[in-house]
This record gives structure tokens, sequence and C-alpha cells, in this order.
């Protein structure tokens, strides 16, 4: 039984089954970001982030979010270094056949998604959680203002294109993240891989779209 | 035509190789990649020089033997062949061709374009096979076989052991040879019989030998000379898990 931890096919199933959990995460985050500019009361999305930073479920699911993004990236990492070492010498010409292309440039979307979750947490999470934010007394009970918080933040050019940029990445990773977790667990075939690649490139214009939509319309609103 | 090539030249596996710059004019479109290397080495002959040391045997695409790299695709630019299948129709007059072994770390360079691929022997050797008495062989009509997995069987069943899925994968990772190996065995009922021993240990194996782990990104599909397809790798994960549970 150990093996599955350690062996090839082993580590790659941890990996995969952490990345899809993390597919599913950036879904639920999505819906409840676009919150704040689907309703002009900011107190519709400072309520759910109230709920959020309050329950007792939402604070377990928080330690397993960790978990999994912490597992995805050691178990990539470590696969990624096996096998930068099981190819010592690289070709002089660069092989860019029919392949998945975006799976050439996993580990690079996958570092700058990185940087850009590091920075992310930083702006939000800690803030949310640690920092000082502004906050509002309704019906006596004390909230955070983070919806006026994110539109602040979206008035500043320099962000708003961060921002784009680091989901445009992500979107790559996605794209082939998505229909190779399916490879991954075994299901391959000619009928069911094309709705998955088309599946994959769907979900990944969701992600990407509705994780733009937001700083560009409150950028122009 | 005439042509400029640039080959990995290398003494042996402790020395440190380089591309060589040669030039060789008039060559005929109807030979064979392989007919054009060897124009070059007894030119290379008369010249007092090394000639290039390449694998080859059959030269009729079903032994496995032959394979290099070509401008950055393993067995070049046509589909579904091996380097000795390839014509040199498939290049231009003026043409630059990049010639590089296979590259990867369990796959040791012997000299020039010739690698050791006694990784891939060590894997059938280690559980590519189905235990059977031995005697007289059982009559065939008495074990049916669905025709579906026959097929499959048998698709599976034409890797030629080449190593150019090695060679393209960006890992290096040998899950395409492992899959069509452990889904042409197992799919039959002769080899479901051992089917979970066979695939933790070729897997363990494989994993040993120093190849990369799989990323689910084709190019071994895309240049295997025998058309072996991605399915055998998801076959693979999937009598894994089985053998697992
Ligand atoms: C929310 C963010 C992320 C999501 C949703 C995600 C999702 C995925 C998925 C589904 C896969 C494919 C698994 C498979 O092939 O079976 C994958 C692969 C990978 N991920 Fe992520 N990932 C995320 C962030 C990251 C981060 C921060 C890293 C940091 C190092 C990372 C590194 C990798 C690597 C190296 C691969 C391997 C790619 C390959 O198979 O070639 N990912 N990811
Ligand atoms: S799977 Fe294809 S490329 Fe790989 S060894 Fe077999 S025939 Fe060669
Ligand atoms: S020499 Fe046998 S396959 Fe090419």
């Amino acid at each position: 039984m150990s093996t599955i931890f350690t062996s090839s096919i082993g580590k790659k199933l941890m990996m995969s089954l952490a990345g899809f959990f993390l597919l599913a995460f950036l879904l639920v985050h999505l819906g409840i970001n676009l919150l704040v500019i689907i309703y002009d009361d900011p107190m519709v999305y400072n309520k759910v982030a109230h709920f959020m930073g309050t329950n007792i479920l939402v604070k377990i699911f928080e330690i397993v979010l960790m978990g999994g993004i912490l597992l995805h990236i050691i178990y990539a990492l470590i696969l990624q270094i096996q096998n930068w070492i099981a190819r010592p010498k690289r070709y002089s010409k660069a092989n860019y056949s029919n392949t998945s292309f975006f799976s050439k440039f996993m580990i690079h979307t996958a570092i700058i998604t990185l940087v850009f979750l590091a920075i992310h947490f930083a702006d939000f999470y800690f803030k949310a959680k640690f920092g000082h934010t502004e906050t509002l007394v309704v019906d006596g009970v004390l909230y955070h203002d983070l919806a006026t918080e994110i539109v602040d933040k979206f008035k500043m050019l320099p962000f708003v294109v961060f921002y784009i940029a680091a989901f445009i990445f992500l979107g790559f990773h996605l794209v082939h993240g998505f229909q190779s977790a399916f490879k991954t667990y075994g299901l391959d075939n000619s009928r069911f891989t094309p709705v998955i690649q088309a599946l994959a490139i769907v979900y990944s214009v969701v992600i990407v779209g509705g994780n733009t939509m937001i700083p560009l319309m409150i950028y122009f609103s | 035509m005439d042509l400029k090539l640039k080959i990995w030249r290398q003494k042996d596996s402790q020395s440190r190789g380089k591309f060589v710059n040669y030039k060789l004019n008039d060559v005929s479109p109807d030979s064979s990649f392989l007919e054009m290397l060897d124009v070059l080495n007894e030119e290379l002959v008369e010249r007092n020089e090394e000639p290039i040391v390449f694998d080859h045997d059959c030269r009729e695409g079903i032994c496995g033997a032959c394979g290099m790299v070509i401008n950055g695709r393993p067995h070049g630019p046509d589909s579904l062949i091996t380097v000795c299948q390839l014509h040199m129709r498939k290049f231009k007059h003026g043409d630059t061709i990049v010639i590089e072994p296979w590259r990867a770390r369990a796959f040791p360079l012997i000299k020039d374009l010739m690698v050791d691929r006694y990784a891939f022997d060590k894997l059938i050797q280690e559980s590519g096979f189905v235990s059977v008495n031995t005697g007289s062989a059982p009559e065939a009509n008495s074990i049916p076989v669905k025709k579906h997995y026959a097929d499959l069987a048998m698709d599976a069943a034409a890797c030629i052991g080449c190593g150019a899925c090695v060679a393209a994968c960006k890992n290096a990772s040998a899950m395409l040879f492992v899959g069509a190996k452990v889904s042409h065995l197992t799919l039959l009922p002769q080899g479901k019989i051992e089917a979970k021993e066979r695939v933790l240990q070729m897997v363990a194996k494989m994993d040993e030998l120093g190849f990369g782990n799989c990323t689910n990104t084709g190019a071994c599909e895309a240049e295997c000379p025998k058309g072996i397809t991605l399915t055998n790798i998801a076959r693979l994960n999937r009598e894994y898990y089985y053998a697992k549970v």
C-alpha cells in the first residue's frame, strides 16, 4: 500500500487529486467574489465574508484547502525535479510536435501562480485575518469592510494588470491540468477525452473570464 | 540534393560530445535516411576518419533497433515510421539536418548516436511476460478472447521497444512503453492471472531505472512509430490502482 505515496504513478495521483480539489475550490471562490460586482451594496459580500471568516465548517475547510495547496505544490515539485534529472542532457532542438502545448509549461505557469498566491494571501487573506481593515457595525454585528477594500484595490491600474496577467497564466495551467487529471485517474478513451478537453477549455475560460471581469468592471465603474 | 549535416559525435560514454558539421552532396531523394548515413560513413572511412556509429538491424521498420532524433523529432519528420523507413525525399536541397541521439538518463550513451537501451530489457525481464508450463501448446480455441480485447491487445503488442517515446517525452518517461507491455499482456486471459504482480513490479522497476514521471503531454504518442496511444498509459494507471486496492 505504501508505494501509492512514493511510486511515480502514486505521486502523480496525489498531486492530481489535490489539483482537482483546487479546481473545485476556484469555482466556489469565483462565485463568492462575483458578489462584489453583482450587488451594489457592499454588505452582501461583507456578510458572506463574515460567515466565511467565522463559521467553524469553513474554518476546517480552510485548513483542508491549505493542505491541498501544499500537497499539490510539494508533490508537483518532487515530480518536476525528478523529471529534470531524468534528462540530464537536453536536445539542441526542442520538439513541439503534436502534443498538449500547455503541458510543456506547467512548472512555469505554476511558479507565476505561486508568486501570485503569495501576494494574494498577503493582500487579502492575512489582511482580513490579522491586518487592519475598515469596520462597519450593522445590526450590532461588527463587519470588516472587505468589499470596499477590494474596490479600492482594483481602482489601481498596476494591481488590475498584475491580477489579470496572473489569471491568464493560471488559465494556461488549468487547460492542461483539468484534462490531464482525468488521464492520471486512468480515464481516457477516444469518445470521452474530446469531451473532457472541451470541458477543460470551458472551465478555464470561465475561471479566467470571471476573475478578470471583477477587476475590469470595478476599474471602469 | 546537397545537405548540411550537424551530427552529435561522442567518443564514449565518458567523454564530452559535440556537434560536428558535414557536407554531403548528390544525395538521392530515393535513398533512406540510414543509406544517406552509410554514404557519409563511406566518405569518412575514405578520409581516414571514424565513421558515425548508429544502431540498426532489420531496416524494414520492425526490429526497433534504429533511432535518432532528427531536427528535434525522434525518428524524424514523418509520422508512424522508424528512421530506417524515413526517406530523403522528405528533405530539400540545401537543408541543414540536426541529428542527435536519444537523450535520457536511463539510456546512457555508448558512442555517437548509439545509446544503451538495456533498461527496456530489464523492464521485460522484471515482469513483462506470462509464466507458462513448458509442454504442448493449448488448443487455441479453448481460450475464448473477445474481439474487442484481442484488437486492443494486438495494437499494444505492436510496440517494437525502440525507445522513441522516452526520447520524445520532456520527462524521459517510459510510461508509453510500459503501458503497451502491460496492456498487451493484461488484456488477454493468459496474462490476466499475473496482472497485479506484473504492473506493480514493472512500475517499481521503471522508477528504479531512472525514467521520469508522465505528465500526459502526448509527445510519446505523437512520435511512436507504431501508433501506440495514450490510452495505454491510462490503462496502466488503472491497472496500477486496481492492483493497489
Ligand atoms: C489554484 C491553483 C492551482 C490549481 C487549480 C492547479 C491544478 C492542477 C491540476 C489539475 C494539475 C494536473 C494534475 C494531473 O496532471 O494529473 C496540475 C499540475 C501541476 N501543478 Fe498545479 N494547480 C494550481 C497551482 C499550482 C501551484 C501554485 C504550483 C506550484 C508549484 C503548481 C504546480 C503544478 C505542477 C508542476 C504540475 C504538473 C504538471 C504536469 O503534469 O506536467 N500548481 N495543477
Ligand atoms: S511505445 Fe512506440 S515509441 Fe515507445 S518503444 Fe514502443 S514502439 Fe517505440
Ligand atoms: S532497423 Fe529495425 S526498425 Fe529500423
